[in-house]
């Protein structure tokens, strides 16, 4: 199971990466994505919305189940990954062939860096899997 | 949980394993999708040896199996099958089921023999019941689940990969009929045109040691029809786009034959059996509920449980399977409404959370047959 090691993550099986302008790009995991089988839908309708961690931002359909998005941290979302949606590249099987890539889902403007030090690091995740 | 006897195959060939009723089963190999597009184009391979075998044989055994199902056994000739349930005595369905009709080598003058196939889920549930209706009768019934393995191969191709490994008339064997014969040069193999798919092909019963070589065999000879392994996942995509009912989902204990538009195995002119009673009763007032496939309007996918409304945001039934339909690309389902909101082309309305997306019920089966 890959799990990079500059992410961080969440027992709900987010991942999420910021960068040095607080924009923090999420997805869910390698072991999440596997989990689901094929993902055949993705709802983000909380674009433009300020949102806070743990509450659900959207959802993800694969054939066999459906599964809520949650937010790792709180924080205004400002970009649905395009490729996803059914209005743009309408192609989420991405989530599963590279999940921490092309398949990332939002894009976040953080307010508190700190609540990051609430998450998971990869050592801590892979063996809350395991 | 228990293992089949395929279980080293499917950890060797990838498998996702998941527990299924009782047992470990593969819930697929690569991916459900591309499963289920081998199936519907090419073959594909399952091991569905966790269903449950009952032979019943005897002098009563005909009559024994007229009041315990539904359809009409007495039409039944050797090497035919038929599918059936049992309905308990409230008007509800204990199980689905396949009955064969035996050859009667083994059998006494007056004697007949049947092979009933049911769900893993209901093997013992099944096997009290018959037990208890049998009563004084003069049959036998013997459970051999555990010694019989059995695997599917369904798909358009199915009959070129295995007629490479049997002299049986493959092309000649008519949908739901039977025949026993050599199978990778394992003898007395019982080869059956049924499957659970819409996608044609056979059902394959062997004894369980005999199964591994089999298997092995059917996956090489596959290869150059482009078999692949198939798991659980796809096996209830397939079935859902033909609208055949899933015990457990579509039917239980609670649901009569006719609301879940099962009229055609209930077989209300044979003469009386379990429920037959309340049957005619509900075919005479018309059922208050029926079962309904949908089609979604969009992206969002079914699940069982969710409510269905009407257009004044009524509730009227309640989704029983969904999925997304690999092969139409779109979200379709299968539930309950009220019989009013059962037509072809009513609009229906799922509801996922607080939302209410858009359906319209159609007629079955959601794709075309072969």
């Amino acid at each position: 199971m890959n799990i990079p090691s500059d992410l961080k993550y969440t027992s709900e099986h987010e991942w999420i990466s910021v960068d040095d302008q607080n924009i923090a790009t999420i997805g869910i995991t390698d072991f999440a994505q596997s989990e689901l089988g094929d993902i055949v839908y993705v709802e983000v309708d909380t674009l433009g919305e300020n949102l806070d961690k743990n509450t659900i931002f959207g959802t993800v359909e694969a054939v066999k189940t459906t599964s809520e998005l949650y937010m790792p941290i709180s924080g205004k979302i400002i970009e649905f990954n395009s490729e996803l949606d059914e209005k743009g590249g309408d192609n989420p099987s991405l989530i599963n062939e590279d999940p921490y890539g092309r398949g990332w889902i939002i894009k976040v403007a953080i307010q508190d860096r700190s609540e990051l030090d609430e998450l998971m690091d990869a050592a801590s995740y892979g063996s809350s899997i395991s | 949980m228990i293992n089949t006897i395929l279980f080293d195959n499917h950890v060797k060939l990838g498998a996702k394993m998941v527990p299924f009723a009782g047992y470990n089963m593969p819930v697929s190999y690569t991916s459900i999708i591309e499963e289920h597009l081998a199936v519907r184009n090419a073959v594909g391979l399952f091991d569905v040896s966790h269903m449950g075998e009952f032979i019943v044989k005897g002098k009563d055994a005909e009559e024994f199996l007229q009041r315990v199902t539904s359809n009409d056994v007495n039409k039944l000739e050797i090497g035919q099958v038929q599918y059936s349930c049992f309905p308990n005595l409230n008007g509800g369905i204990i199980d689905d089921l396949l009955v064969y009709r035996l050859d009667e080598t083994r059998c006494s003058d007056g004697e007949k023999a049947y092979m009933l196939v049911v769900n893993a889920s209901n093997i013992e549930k099944d096997w009290n019941w018959l037990e208890e209706q049998k009563g004084s009768m003069e049959l036998s019934l013997e459970d051999i689940s555990e010694k019989t393995g059995l695997i599917a191969l369904q798909g358009p191709k199915a009959a070129s990969v295995l007629g490479k490994l049997t002299t049986m008339e493959l092309n000649k064997m008519v949908y739901y009929h039977f025949e026993k014969g050599t199978v990778a040069g394992i003898s007395n193999v019982l080869v059956s045109a049924t499957g659970y798919t819409g996608a044609g092909g056979f059902e394959i019963y062997a004894k369980n040691e005999d199964l591994i070589k089999i298997w092995e065999a059917l996956i090489e000879a596959g290869q150059e029809y482009g078999l692949k392994p198939s798991g659980l996942g796809c096996r209830d995509t397939l079935r859902l786009e033909m609208r055949f009912c899933l015990y457990g989902n579509d039917i239980d204990d609670t649901t009569s034959p006719l609301e879940a538009g099962l009229g055609w195995i209930t077989k209300l002119d044979k003469g009386p059996f379990n429920s037959s009673d309340i049957f005619m009763e509900q075919k005479a007032q018309k059922v208050t509920k029926k079962l309904v496939g949908f089609v979604m309007e969009d992206r969002r996918v079914p699940r069982k449980g969710y409510p269905i409304y009407d257009e004044s945001d009524s509730e009227i039934g309640v989704v029983t399977s969904g999925t997304l339909s690999p092969s139409l690309d779109t979200p379709i389902g299968m539930g309950y409404v009220k019989s009013s909101q059962a037509k072809k082309g009513t609009s229906i309305w799922i509801g996922i959370g607080e939302k209410r997306m858009k359906a319209k019920v159609v007629n079955p089966p959601f794709i075309n047959e072969e």
